[in-house]
């Protein structure tokens, strides 16, 4: 029974996350300026970290969690140095 | 299922519960940054799938692991505790650029073009 539900959570939780990371995608197409484009790659960077942790939960591994770390350090430098850019116009001074 | 049968149930229900809290407030932070007004706003609202969207699926994970693993798996605290160190910098990061873009083409700052109305949903700048 327990077994059933959690089983079901980990699915929803997956449905949930991947409509999450098209939310921030939507967001990363319309944006209406820069910012908000960079703030919704930030946002589905931790969606698909989230997702990555979720689904290494449902089949038992933990191979994923890696590859969750890595998009984690992968999103913080990304939005560091696209924000860097946004405000000074080069990334390396 | 293999490895979820071997769950204890009571455990099972608090990591579904954790995993649930999660998940459903990273999803209310994105359905936020599409439908704010301003950019302003906006910016708070992906840190709610940082924060506890992070912390309760992480929390999830470490309860899982550590029941399978019969002795205390806590590598996910790593992940949470990068998350939790990184997320204000790079947000700050992106609203001083905002904001300076904003002075640079000399556009109203921020809040200030509806004084009475902080629920106003302005138009975009």
């Amino acid at each position: 029974m327990s077994t059933t539900l959690l089983s079901a959570v980990l699915v929803f939780s997956q449905v949930c996350l991947a409509v999450a990371l098209l939310l921030a995608v939507i967001r990363v197409l319309y944006g209406p300026r820069a910012q908000d484009r960079v703030l919704g790659l930030d946002s589905a960077y931790v969606c698909a970290m989230l997702l990555l942790v979720v689904a290494g939960m449902y089949h038992g591994t933990v191979y994923q969690f890696e590859a969750a770390l890595v998009i984690g350090t992968l999103g913080f430098v990304a939005t560091a140095a696209m924000g860097k850019f946004l405000m000074r116009g080069e990334v390396i001074e | 299922m293999n490895h979820l049968d071997q769950i204890h149930p009571l455990i099972a229900l608090l990591i579904a519960l954790f995993v649930l809290i999660g998940t459903v407030l990273t999803l209310l932070g994105t359905v936020g940054l599409l439908r704010l007004g301003s950019f302003y706003e906006r910016l708070h609202a992906p840190t709610l799938g940082v924060s506890w969207g992070t912390a309760g699926i992480l929390i999830g994970s470490v309860l899982m692991y550590s029941t399978l693993g019969s002795r205390p798996v806590i590598h996910e605290l790593f992940l949470g505790i990068m998350m939790l160190v990184t997320a204000p910098v790079t947000l700050m990061v992106l609203g001083r650029a905002a904001l300076h873009r904003d002075r640079a083409e000399g556009r109203p700052p921020a809040g200030s073009d509806a004084p009475g109305h902080p629920l106003k949903r302005g138009s975009e700048r």
